[in-house]
């Protein structure tokens, strides 16, 4: 069990080194980068302000809309930019995964914008985008019940690894690989799981246990990048 | 908890047992968690968070600068850059005005000086009954993060008053992140605006006040 051997040569519990940090689009009321090793994302929050078109106005709570995008170069082969079938699916995620930490009822009529960008992609880019937009939420000032961290769990053959990175999302060997992004508030609630592979009901709830670890490694990581911002 | 502390949301502040959550704050089983992120503050057991970033709070009898966005056949809508929109009414002009003569008065694109009236559901109304209130014919704006203006006014003023007793300079301050600076010479109102951008890039350093000081004395020479 012990004796696996990650082709990074990372221990299976152990996260890539991580990089956060807050403010870095002035122009934003607030941003944030948070780093998984090769993967970057940055987002950057606008509002609450009015939304717009007008029949998107919800009169009884505020909004969030979230945007994911990655950049064309952020991996080796050119992303055609736009839209994508892909990133439509995990702006919506993005949204569901840190809706249940706002506090935006109070904001009617009005949108909380969430502009994510994956500037450099290797594997996990929906989770450092999570990262991020959780930090970069808190740095605009809106209401939070708790702040969000998110971690991919990997199940490569039948071992469980945090963290995955490229090679590892493509493994091939015995029952190939399985990806599963988790997120949790500090409280220890899950927000979000997404799941699309094969897992025994024992080794899901093994790997939930697993995300919920290396979440509070994340959340420290993200405290300590909203502490220094303010100084 | 005496001094104050940056605080994230869903951080514990303070047991609820001898405190009471203020803004910004919640009660959450026996302790005080914060809202949001900003700095912690407790004064008479109440906790509250005083917010460190994020877009302008508008707050009753706020005197703020704002541009006017669109006139109605009763009023004025004011951008304040808060999320709400502001409104003017007609009613706030003390003379006469036509129906059709609004645009004589206030047009749009022009800037204004004026005070939260009243805060309610369907938005926020605005008065200009009062002497320093009123449209800005001349001079010239700065705009600041909203969330540095305390830094700007000072303790008691003593920041601001510094600057004006400086440069010469009348300088009103709206709590939305506006500045009006008006002197009889555009160097001094230059060199205003040099300062109160030092100050909000500079709003964490300790001893700002002597630091303005030599700044505004440097640059007179």
């Amino acid at each position: 069990m012990t004796n696996f051997k990650r082709p990074d040569g990372r221990k299976v519990d152990e996260l890539r080194p991580m990089k956060a940090k807050v403010g870095v689009v002035p122009n934003a009321d607030g941003s944030a980068m948070f780093q998984f090793g090769d993967t970057i994302a940055i987002a950057a929050v606008y509002g609450p302000k009015k939304m717009h078109p007008q029949h998107m106005q919800d009169p009884e709570k505020g909004t969030l809309r979230c945007t994911y995008n990655m950049l064309s170069f952020s991996v080796t082969d050119r992303i055609r930019p736009g839209p994508s079938r892909r990133s439509t699916e995990i702006s919506k995620i993005t949204g569901w995964a840190l809706e249940p930490a706002l506090m935006i009822d109070k904001y009617a009529n009005m949108v909380v914008d969430v502009h994510i960008n994956i500037l450099q992609a290797n594997a996990s880019t929906r989770c450092a985008g999570i990262n991020a937009a959780a930090m970069a939420l808190a740095h605009a000032g809106i209401p939070m019940k708790d702040m969000v961290s998110s971690v991919s769990i990997g199940k490569l053959d039948k071992q469980l690894v945090v963290d995955v990175n490229k090679k590892e999302e493509d493994w091939e060997e015995g029952e190939g690989a399985t990806d599963i992004p988790i997120t949790f508030t500090n409280n220890g609630e899950l927000t979000h799981l997404q799941l699309d592979g094969k897992i025994t009901t024992k080794q899901l709830k093994e790997a939930i246990e697993l995300a919920r670890k290396s979440c509070k490694e994340i959340y420290e990581v993200q405290k300590e990048a909203l502490k220094k911002v303010a100084e | 908890m005496t001094e104050k502390k940056i605080v994230i949301p869903g951080e514990i502040i303070a047991e609820a047992k001898d405190n009471l959550p203020g803004e910004g704050t919640e009660k959450k089983g026996n302790d005080i968690v914060a809202l949001r992120f900003g700095l912690a503050e407790e004064s008479n057991r109440l906790v509250k968070v005083i917010p460190l970033s994020g877009i302008y709070q508008p707050r009753r009898g706020n005197l703020v600068i704002g541009k006017v966005e669109n006139i109605t056949f009763n009023g004025w809508v004011i951008d304040i850059g808060s999320a709400e929109r502001a409104f003017l009414p007609l009613s706030e002009v003390p003379r006469y005005v036509n129906k059709d003569g609004l645009e004589e008065i206030m047009g749009i694109g022009d800037m204004v000086i004026v005070k939260i009236w009243s805060m309610n559901k369907r938005g926020i109304d605005l008065s200009i009954r009062s002497r320093e209130l009123g449209k800005v014919e001349e001079g010239m704006i700065v705009k600041i993060n909203p969330n540095k203006v305390p830094r700007i006014i000072g303790k008691e003023g003593s920041m601001i008053n510094l600057i004006k007793d400086e440069t010469k300079c009348n300088i009103t301050v709206g709590q939305n992140g506006l500045i009006w600076i008006k002197g009889d010479k555009i160097e001094d109102e230059l060199s205003s605006k040099k300062a109160i951008l030092f100050i909000s890039e500079k709003s964490f350093v300790v001893g700002l006040t002597e630091k303005v000081k030599k700044f505004l004395e440097e640059m007179k020479k």
